[in-house]
């Protein structure tokens, strides 16, 4: 799947690559663009067609205003983002692995959610979907935005026009894209090969509560980023935080069986409210009894919390900067 | 040029016309001479500069200007001061006390246009992940309303061949030059670079000075910090040295620190059997003994003292050996400078 889309892509940027070189050299030949050489004793070599360079002759993407910008930095995040074999790993392929384990394997049980006896095969679907979301969103931007930071990117980043606003919320929609394409091929995967399908207001429900939830992951990434100091501390700090949650919050067992205590210290996390939305829209038909209304106020306040964190305390600068 | 001045013309209500062309070829005047005053004012302007970091003070009260055109270079070593100096002019630290004026703003306030006309080459900035060298370049440009073209910016840096090469497989010397790409894209007028070389072996250095160099011709004004005094030499048309959180000298690289008239020395070997004392009388109440049979000689008349010294080992049929005569490097100059122990001066 994921092997074909890659393939599509790159078909898709040679052509576009060959196109660019051809209009170049119809409108190549005018002497007075080169430009002089930096690199002093070598001569200017001859100006050649360049296809990015027709892409920057027309206005730049900040000159285009500020969605333009903004898109601009989605599509570069994301091909950041998919570029990188962590991330692809952890994102698309693990959670697809756990789907199948788990549905496959310890499906035939039943449980109950939100007062609907289901079969444990539709119960992970949405318990995997949570978990995918946390991992495509906390844990790869906490380590992602700590190696940037410590790298000297963000800083690099951060000495250009653009504002630090933008540069967030262009990593933030790059995952929310990233989490929708996820969830598209898990929930498809269910439906072909397990027959766990979604009602339309249910898909509906489902959709919005990851956007939402992927928005507060997102926030709560950047608040804990600041906690860690070093890329090397990053992953041990984002399984320390997620790991325990995973089993008191709905993601692998069923909050029934649980006992109200760790029911309770659950629902105090993000992660079981983000599991508890997705799993009330997997049993309901209608859209008005699949929405979780509860569930999304605590993902969001969450996600304000953590946003007013890091307006106060957020470093562009490596936390190792010398005097 | 010509511009309507209404306040003007109300203070003057009779002759208005009169008055009018007055106004206008004054204001034009005055317009003509901020003009002139920008392109030839200083870049930066550092008036007391201070920062301190919780009880410890890392800059302590620096003046310091820099002006169009130049390569400055602001020297010191590490912990001296030089990247926190760098980071308030780069607007991402605010200065505890003095003024700083880059580019016309206080870089701490400075709105995001200014930063259309500055560039960086950070001391530690790895390349973005996962982009080609392009690709960088591409990304950074969409920052800037009228960026570079990209590959005439990949042309200047030399570095068209490794267009499509991942950025992070490139050699430290490529990395430095898609540094200084990347701080180029945007056109800017003013470009820091913090210690670019750091960490090359000879040949990357010596590449890394070509690129430096060339920014001249393009007219930019290059704020540069060092630890290397070679580096510092061979670029900068002016010198300030950082030590402790202070300035301890300033000038250009032949006149910094008074070392066009600071003493030359002449280095012997004392002949066989003879003794310091035996030396002429002229150059005796200077001579140091260096230690293993070496004297040394700190002379400002040079001529003179190596004819005394010369004569006097010519009658008694002696060899100078190992006679040497030598300014002082600038890098001597400079570990004068930044040797905490020894008196500045």
């Amino acid at each position: 799947m994921f092997l074909l889309l890659s393939y599509l892509l790159r078909k898709w940027r040679e052509r576009r690559g060959r196109a660019a070189v051809e209009y170049a050299e119809q409108h190549a030949g005018n002497p007075d663009s080169q430009s002089p050489s930096v690199t002093a004793g070598r001569p200017s070599a001859p100006r050649v067609a360049d296809p990015t360079d027709l892409e920057v002759a027309r206005p730049s993407a900040a000159a285009r205003g500020p969605a333009a910008l903004l898109l601009h930095q989605v599509r570069y995040d994301l091909r950041i983002s998919l570029r990188n074999p962590r991330a692809r790993f952890f994102t698309f392929f693990f959670p697809i692995v756990l789907l199948v384990v788990f549905t496959g394997v310890f499906g035939n049980g039943h449980t109950v959610v939100d007062g609907v006896t289901v079969s444990l095969s539709r119960f992970y679907v949405p318990g995997i979907l949570a978990m995918s979301i946390v991992v495509a969103s906390y844990a790869n931007l906490v380590i992602s935005i700590t190696s940037l930071r410590e790298t000297g990117v963000l800083k690099r980043r951060r000495a250009t026009p653009v504002s630090p606003a933008l540069l967030v919320a262009g990593q933030a929609l790059a995952t929310v894209a990233v989490v929708l394409v996820m969830s598209t091929v898990l929930l498809l995967i269910a439906k072909v090969f397990y027959g766990v399908g979604m009602s339309p207001g249910g898909l509906v429900a489902m959709a919005i509560t990851a956007v939402v939830g992927t928005l507060a992951f997102a926030c709560i990434a950047y608040a804990v980023s600041i906690l860690v100091g070093s890329p090397d501390a990053a992953q041990p700090i984002v399984q320390a935080t997620m790991l325990p949650l995973w089993f008191i919050s709905g993601v692998f067992i069923p909050t029934a069986s649980l006992s109200s205590t760790l029911r309770s210290i659950g629902s105090l996390f993000p992660v079981e409210h983000i599991a508890s939305g997705l799993h009330r829209a997997s049993v309901h038909a209608t859209f008005s009894s699949a929405i979780s209304g509860k569930d999304l106020l605590a993902l969001a306040a969450w996600g304000v919390a953590a946003a007013i964190f890091c307006a106060w305390r957020f470093s562009w600068l490596p936390s190792t900067a010398t005097a | 040029m010509t511009k309507f001045d209404p306040g003007a013309d109300d203070a003057q209500p009779t002759g208005a016309y009169l008055g009018g062309m007055l106004t206008n070829s004054l204001d034009a005047a005055i317009a003509s001479r901020a003009e002139a005053g920008q392109s030839s004012g200083p870049v930066i302007s550092i008036r007391g500069l201070r920062k301190r970091y919780g009880d410890k003070e890392a800059v302590r009260g620096i003046d310091l200007e820099v002006r169009r055109g130049e390569i400055f270079a602001f020297l010191g070593p590490n912990g001296a001061g030089k990247t926190t100096t760098v980071e308030i002019l780069e607007g991402f630290r605010q200065a505890s006390g003095g003024s700083v004026e880059v580019l016309g703003a206080n870089p701490w306030r400075a709105p995001s246009d200014w930063r259309e006309r500055i560039g960086l080459v950070l001391q530690e900035s790895q390349a973005e992940p996962g982009l080609t060298v392009r690709e960088c370049l591409a990304l950074y440009a969409g920052y800037y309303r009228s960026p570079r073209p990209v590959g005439e910016t990949l042309a200047l840096v030399d570095l068209r061949e490794q267009a499509d090469q991942r950025a992070t497989a490139l050699s430290g010397g490529q990395r430095r030059r898609l540094d200084v790409a990347l701080a180029l894209i945007g056109d800017p007028e003013l470009i820091f670079l913090d210690e670019p070389t750091t960490g090359f072996d000879p040949s990357a250095r010596r590449a890394a000075w070509e690129v430096i160099g060339g920014l001249r011709n393009l007219g930019k004004t290059v704020f540069l910090t060092t630890h290397y005094m070679e580096e510092a030499e061979r670029l900068a048309d002016r010198i300030a040295v950082i030590a402790d959180g202070e300035i301890v000298a300033e000038g250009t690289p032949q006149t910094l620190g008074g070392r066009q008239v600071g003493g030359t020395r002449i280095t012997f070997a004392l002949p066989g059997e003879t003794t310091v004392t035996d030396l002429p009388a002229s150059v005796l109440d200077r001579i140091q003994e260096e230690g293993a049979g070496l004297v040394a000689l700190p002379s400002t008349t040079v001529a003179a003292d190596l004819h005394a010294l010369s004569g006097w080992a010519l009658e008694r049929g002696l060899e100078l050996e190992d006679l040497e005569v030598r300014r002082p490097t600038l890098e001597d100059v400079y570990l004068k400078l930044t040797t905490p122990d020894q008196p500045r001066s």
